[in-house]
């Protein structure tokens, strides 16, 4: 059982096909990451503070 | 066996996943946060620079709004970043802010202003590298103002007296027009800040301009 194993059988198409499908898929997690996921976490960062209060 | 190869193969991938996560964050924070902010101040500062009579008048801004271009010679002979009204988070995500309630620029009293040490374009990123006497310059509206360094210190957080219209005294009534400058310390921390003051040495009108000797580093 692999979730990984998993999405390389259920990707469709020869080899080439899901090498590229799984870039895609690769380049939207990240882009989900950096617009919406990682700016809500970072102001919980204990690094990120430069004023005196 | 087999239940348990499988739980272990689940787990392996789940903690490869979340290495990788991680490891995306840390890229995000230190790299791209500095890519977005940059493009974002640079482009404030041309919008700025391109239409000078557009600019707020220092008395007149508003929360969130640049009102102002700060460079300072020692952190690079094209360094240039807005000044926005106010300190929030989403403000020193675009570049320099300005602690409300603290004078304006030139005036009597005491301006501060606060930026990133590191992320975020890290717009203070060498306020360590300041020496006495060193340019911080500050364009607004109808002016030019040069500040010197005059003295700086790493103090605790919490040490809000440096904000003070005289730092650090707060029975003195303020006779001079002084800076102070905050940033995180040590570098990827924020358990102390870095503090440096300056001091109104002289103030140019905008359509004078600045002496390219201003611009100079010296030492």
């Amino acid at each position: 059982m692999s979730f990984y194993g998993w999405l390389w059988r259920v990707l469709p198409g020869p080899k080439a096909l899901k090498v590229v499908q799984v870039a895609l898929l690769l380049i939207a997690v990240v882009a989900v990451l950096f617009t919406w996921v990682f700016p809500v976490i970072a102001p919980l960062m204990p690094f990120n503070d430069t004023t005196v209060e | 066996m087999r239940v348990l190869r499988n739980v272990l193969g689940l787990l392996g991938e789940l903690l490869i996943t979340a290495g990788a996560f991680l490891l995306l964050f840390v890229g995000w924070q230190l790299w791209w946060t500095d890519v977005v902010s940059d493009t974002d101040a640079s482009a404030v500062v041309a919008t700025m620079a391109a239409n000078p009579d557009a600019w707020v008048q220092p008395k007149k801004v508003k929360l969130g709004e640049a009102f102002a271009i700060v460079r300072v010679p020692r952190f690079g002979a094209d360094f240039a970043r807005p000044l926005y009204e106010g300190t929030t988070r989403e403000v020193l995500q675009r570049g320099v802010g300005h602690y409300l309630e603290t004078a304006l620029p030139g005036e009597i009293g005491n301006f501060a202003m606060a930026g990133h040490r590191t992320t975020y374009g890290k717009p203070f990123n060498q306020i360590d590298k300041l020496k006495l006497g060193d340019v911080v310059l500050i364009e607004t509206r109808d002016y030019y103002f040069v500040y010197r360094v005059s003295a700086s210190e790493v103090v605790a957080p919490s040490k809000t007296s440096v904000l003070l219209p005289v730092p650090n005294d707060r029975q003195a009534a303020p006779t001079k027009a002084m800076l102070t400058m905050t940033s995180c310390h040590p570098e990827f921390s924020a358990r102390e800040r870095f503090v440096v003051y300056a001091v109104l040495d002289v103030k140019y009108p905008h359509a004078q301009g600045v002496p390219a000797s201003v611009l100079e580093v010296q030492g």
